[in-house]
């Protein structure tokens, strides 16, 4: 029971100013549920991306059943026998469980037409197999979450898949749900799969994996069975230990309340969040993808506005409904999808730069176009974005030097509490110190400034305090000057473990 | 930083259209003597100020990602208000006719944003598809489906009077464009037009006013549709209820020759003028060369394609040509290990 299936040899992905995997190794076998697990971005996505077929390789190899495979496209892997189910799932939720399981490779009857008789009694089959009653003319936009993605295995399974990769299957699951599911991956490995299985809960690579694999930068960091691993010693090797300066961390003195939030609550998002930001420091939200951070920023900006709760600007209650609202008050949100949702890609720099504050800049009926290209030529030099003139296009910038634009865009409007939503995701490490330093220099000028990041060394460097968020509630709050303030507790409470554990040890 | 500011190197997106311009008449000119001459060109500008008018409208829609089918009906049923004003209601005030006119403009386009900011229809394609028809029922409905002449000379001189020999129209034309043109590049809420086309969602977050953009946009483009319906009175002598039927598609095909996208955030008024003149001079080349209307509209269509053809081509080179640069930065980072 223990034959490889799938072998992974030294394979090295790069990407424009990350290598995303260095010599990554991994072995999965016939029979068996690996676990997988490692910070945001350590490469997880990059490795399923590779094995999928999605990404090719840079360097090193891949072995299916031992012998050397070479895959061209997602169709290659397919062929392999190499089966994904996404967190998000692929599901087109206006056709019926029969089209989603077949859609792609649909059956013919003798007479050219589909044969849907066939398919809808092999798609029963085959969900019955895993335990599934299923209807197979039901339209699964009909189906909860854990069915659809149900169907999303079965659809593997019907392909005959050899190796069936779980990305985070639970994270939209509740707990019955979750159940169900461990009884179905299961039963696929009594039949032979070899799973991938990639978590965010610690608890689920205990309760249902043979073998854990952790991965950190990019690299394989240990490989062994999970009974031999316990939750600390896993969280350390998924921290690790790198000491680098990359942080320019300024002290600075902690002045009044800027930001007070209570009880803000958006139903399925987040759940009762209260803080305090002050002027005059850098407030970190940490946690993992899909903790709420950006949701509930979305929240007190008013790009989604919350169910319930308050904010209290300066001491005085707002009712924000909208971002122009948010504004007024202040406030400046740079999101973390720079090209979605921060810039206007088909224009200018200059134009960007002036997006939020357009209406000031004036002169009578018309804009005051000196005044606008004044601004862009500050905003170039003070936060020395790269480009050879104001007029070109925001599309055609670097990550880094986009960044810069946005913070630009804000740093214009004179605001007072400055969102930060993952600023340094995607940029190198060059332009990630000249974030930092403008933050820095945003807090000594006495602003607040709150920043949501998943690079916990960052949190660490940077922050004065830091809210630790997990499915949407606040776990933990950490002051820079408390014993909790390291990598270890904060991951330990992001991955939904109690603080103070490390404390009394 | 005294860093010398360079215009954008690229060409302007109207280039291709306006050298399409020059070889045209420079064909016709050769192929119809009576092409170049100056009564022909007065005509050329005559025929073009109605669609320019319409166009300069489509334009606006187009920049903030949508469209307006409804343009065609909204000249018919502005032209038709004034006609029955003046039948039904013995209205000649020509102030009076021509402000009633653009109410109704602004009515129809005030209905169409409506649907699609207020009720949330998903695409203005579909909202204002339906929009087209029930204006021109309603045009129809009140004119009892006849067309209407014998409006005073105070109304119709703008479509049929020159200016020395100079054809009044397309001296509003002008006029309209070059107030068009500040407006979209040098007020705030002109630049806002481009920012919410090319991106939604960054303009909201931004604190622009996106359903107000949206609004205002459909608005005037009833607006730009009413000036076109007074001018047409003028250039036809009567308000028909069954007009303009392929104003839509004569919109947005200036717009899109001019170098306009569907998916918003790009398109000139420039090039919108230059693809209004385009279309006429095709249209009024082949009627010199006696071609019917069949292969007018094979000719118009095929220009279409090809000057969206253009655009698409020019677009994927320049996608090229970054990932070939990104690919180079990418190998010298592999060097680097």
């Amino acid at each position: 029971m223990s034959d490889v299936i799938v072998e992974l040899k030294n394979v090295t992905k790069l990407f424009p100013a990350v290598v995303a995997l260095d010599s990554m190794n991994m072995q999965l076998r016939q029979g068996q549920i690996h676990g997988f697990i490692g910070e945001n971005g350590a490469g997880k996505s990059t490795l399923i991306k590779v094995l999928t077929g999605v990404h090719k390789p840079d360097d090193g190899e891949i072995f299916i059943n031992g012998s050397k495979m070479v895959f061209k496209g997602p169709a290659d892997a397919k062929k392999e026998g190499i089966a994904c189910v996404y967190q998000e799932l692929n599901i087109v939720k206006d056709l019926s469980i029969t089209d989603n399981m077949f859609l792609g490779n649909y059956v013919k009857a003798k007479s050219g037409l589909l044969d849907y008789r066939y398919m809808n009694g092999k798609a029963k089959e085959i969900m019955e197999s895993m335990n599934q009653e299923i209807e197979p003319q039901e339209i699964c936009g009909n189906l909860g979450m854990g069915r659809q993605q149900m169907v999303e295995i079965g659809k593997a399974v019907l392909q005959d898949a050899k190796v069936l990769i779980l990305d985070e299957p639970t994270s939209s699951l509740g707990e019955k749900e979750a159940a169900e599911l461990f009884r179905t991956v299961r039963l696929l490995k009594e039949k032979g799969l070899a799973i991938l299985f990639v978590s965010h809960k610690l608890e689920e690579i205990f309760e249902i994996c043979d073998e854990v694999t952790v991965m950190r930068d990019g690299k394989h960091i240990i490989t062994a069975p999970s009974s031999e691993m316990t939750k600390d010693s896993l969280i350390a090797h998924m921290v690790g230990r790198k000491l680098e300066n990359l942080y320019p961390k300024e002290e600075n003195k902690r002045g009044d309340v800027a930001l007070d939030v209570r009880g803000l609550t958006r139903v399925g998002e987040y759940y009762d969040m209260s803080f305090t930001a002050h002027y005059g420091e850098i407030l970190g939200f940490a946690g993992l993808v899909g903790a709420g951070r950006t949701e509930l920023m979305r929240g007190i900006f008013a790009a989604d506005p919350p169910d319930q709760g308050e904010i209290y600007i300066a001491g005085e209650k707002q009712d924000i409904h909208y971002p122009q609202e948010a504004i007024n008050c202040k406030l400046a949100f740079l999101t973390e999808d720079r090209k979605q949702q921060g810039l206007v890609l088909t224009e200018t720099i200059e134009k960007n730069v002036s997006l939020v504050n357009i209406d000031h800049l004036k002169k009578g009926f018309l804009i005051d176009r000196a005044g606008i290209v004044e601004q862009a030529a500050d905003c170039i030099e003070k936060l020395k974005i790269r480009t050879p003139s104001a007029n070109k296009l925001a599309g055609e910038l670097s990550g880094g030097n986009q960044q810069k634009v946005v913070i630009g865009k804000w740093i214009v409007t004179d605001a007072e509490i400055y969102i930060f939503d993952e600023p340094t995701r995607g940029i190198d490490v060059g332009a990630k110190i000249e974030v930092y330093k403008i933050m820095n220099e945003l807090v000594s000028q006495g602003k607040c400034v709150l920043m949501i990041s998943s690079e916990l060394q960052e949190i660490i460097g940077m922050c004065d305090r830091v809210v630790v968020m997990r499915e949407g509630r606040k776990m933990a709050e950490v002051e820079r000057d408390s014993q909790h303030f390291n990598q270890q507790s904060i991951m330990k409470a992001a991955w939904g473990g109690d603080i103070n554990e490390y404390a009394e040890k | 930083m005294n860093m010398r500011k360079s215009k954008s190197k690229s060409m302007p997106s109207f280039f291709g259209p306006l050298i399409a311009v020059f070889v045209l008449s420079l064909v016709l000119s050769v192929v119809s003597e009576s092409f170049l001459s100056f009564p022909n060109w007065m005509n050329i500008f005559r025929q073009t100020a109605i669609n320019a008018l319409v166009s300069c409208g489509m334009l606006m829609v187009l920049l903030t990602g949508g469209v307006d089918l409804s343009v065609g009906s909204m000249v018919a049923l502005t032209s038709c208000a004034m006609g029955v004003l003046m039948t039904r209601f013995g209205i000649l005030n020509p102030l009076i006719l021509m402000g009633s006119a653009l109410v109704v403009g602004f009515l129809c386009g005030g209905f169409n944003a409506l649907l699609f900011t207020k009720l949330r229809l998903p695409h203005p394609f579909v909202s204002t598809m339906g929009s087209k028809m029930i204006f021109r029922g309603l045009a129809l409905f009140v004119t009892g489906a006849a067309p209407i002449a014998g409006f005073p000379d105070s109304v119709t001189f703008l479509g049929y009077r020159n200016v020395g020999k100079f054809p009044l129209c397309f001296i509003a034309v002008i006029i309209v464009f070059s107030l068009m043109h500040v407006f979209l590049n040098f007020t705030a809420l002109g630049r806002k037009i481009y920012s919410v086309g090319g991106n939604k969602e960054a303009a909201r977050l931004s604190g622009i006013n996106v359903p107000g953009t949206l609004n205002f946009v459909y608005i005037m483009s009833g607006i730009m549709c009413a000036l076109a319906g007074i001018v047409m009175i003028g250039r036809v002598g009567t308000a028909a209820p069954l007009a303009g039927e392929t104003f839509d598609t004569d919109a947005i095909a200036a717009c899109v020759i001019g170098g306009a996208s569907f998916s918003g955030g790009k398109g000139t008024i420039a090039g919108t003028l230059i693809g209004a003149l385009l279309i006429a001079i095709i249209r009024n080349g082949l009627n010199l060369l006696g071609a019917q209307t069949d292969v007018q509209f094979m000719v118009i269509g095929a220009v279409i394609i090809i000057a969206v053809l253009i655009d698409v081509i020019r677009t994927s080179s320049e996608l090229k040509s970054k990932r070939l640069s990104k690919a180079t930065a990418a190998a010298e980072l592999l060097d680097l290990f």
